[in-house]
């Protein structure tokens, strides 16, 4: 399985697929976050592999 | 998805420029695009000296370390606000004092409202009974200090790390509200219309939020996460979203809307006549204010007990 992490959620996915199709899982928006594993940044095409684990950073700040 | 520039596998795909890259080729582009709009919007060069207002975010640090990296005099400038029982605060200045220390012979300071004026930012918005808001009153001091330090240290301007998605959103609520008076003054370069006003200026503007923060992450800066509790909830998150909406849609579409909002206006869209009031200087702090008598900030201190 793969782990993405959200600030303090966590969810798991299926691995094989893309980076975005799982951020779209999670009922994320793929434009409001960035994909980090093993503390690198990954495009969102790339393919999720078994046992993963992807921090998901938000974009978006207020102010 | 591979790099354009060396074909290795891309970290960051930006489809409003149509360009994949790689960490080390992203990293390279960032600065150059920053360069690029410092250089096309006349903001400054080599020989001034440049102050940075940095909040701890991953604009204000991002913009600090691409100015130097590009060999500018840029000073940091922390202000100390006191959020959050001055938690966020402390949390937020430490994030600033670690960027500092990985640098050699960066030169930055702390002003600090409680300190220096006797109250903090919430504890000066909580006396004020006509209930201004926090962020409002924050706006304002933050001003002042920034115009203050700028014209002691001699500085020729105060640099921001205002990126394209705030500029948009600001754009979009002003537009939606045909806010002739903020549109009219909605620039990259904001002139020192006074000699105790800081020239203004916002050299990541052509940069997308997800760009500044890919940037952050990438080159290791580490930068406060949370929002400020303020902002929390802030209508600016709202607006940045929808326009998220129709990039996802049109890529490109947020930077054309804002280059093309400067470029109508240079070719004479006009806001009405932006004459000027007359400005007088404060008989406290001799920044200008447009009644004569005390500015807005040094009102805001008058019949407090400043301890
Ligand atoms: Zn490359
Ligand atoms: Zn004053």
């Amino acid at each position: 399985m793969v782990k993405l992490i959200y600030r303090k959620k966590v969810w798991e996915v299926k691995p094989g697929m893309t980076v975005r199709d799982a951020i779209l899982k999670t009922g994320l928006k793929p434009y409001a976050v960035l994909a980090v594993r093993d503390g690198k940044l990954v495009n969102e095409q790339t393919i999720l592999r078994d046992g993963d684990e992807i921090k998901l950073v938000a974009v978006v700040s207020g102010g | 998805m591979k790099c354009r520039k060396c074909g290795r596998t891309a970290v960051i795909n930006m489809r409003q420029h149509k360009l994949a890259l790689c960490q080390e080729h992203f990293l390279e582009w960032i600065p150059e695009r920053v360069q690029r709009t410092i250089h096309k919007y006349r903001m400054f060069t080599p020989q001034d000296k440049i102050l940075v207002a940095v909040s701890g975010g991953k604009d204000s640090l991002g913009l600090w370390d691409v100015l130097l990296q590009l060999g500018y005099q840029a000073d940091g400038l922390y202000i100390k606000l006191g959020i959050a029982e001055g938690a966020y605060s402390d949390e937020s200045l430490g994030y600033v004092e670690r960027f500092v220390s990985e640098r050699e012979g960066v030169h930055f300071q702390v002003v600090d409202v409680k300190a220096t004026y006797g109250l903090s930012v919430p504890e000066v918005a909580r006396t004020k009974r006509r209930g201004r808001k926090v962020c409002s009153v924050c706006g304002l001091i933050k001003r002042h200090i920034m115009n203050r330090v700028a014209y002691e240290g001699g500085y020729a301007c105060i640099a921001t790390g205002h990126n394209l998605d705030d500029e948009v959103a600001v754009l979009m609520q002003n537009v939606l509200r045909w806010q002739v008076g903020y549109l009219a003054r909605q620039a990259p370069v904001l002139p020192a219309t006074h000699p105790r006003l800081a020239r203004k200026v916002k050299p990541l503007v052509h940069l997308y939020e997800r760009e500044t923060a890919a940037y952050a992450l990438v080159r290791g800066i580490d930068y406060i996460y949370d929002e400020c509790p303020y902002a929390v909830g802030a209508t600016t998150i709202f607006y940045k979203d929808l326009l998220n909406q129709l990039e996802e849609h049109s890529p490109g579409a947020k930077l054309s809307f804002y280059l093309s909002f400067l470029q109508a206006r240079k070719e004479g869209l006009s806001f009405g006549d932006e004459g000027r009031p007359d400005l007088h200087d404060c008989v406290q702090c001799g920044q200008p204010t447009t009644a004569p008598g005390l500015c807005a900030f040094c009102r805001l201190w008058e019949g407090l007990d400043q301890g």
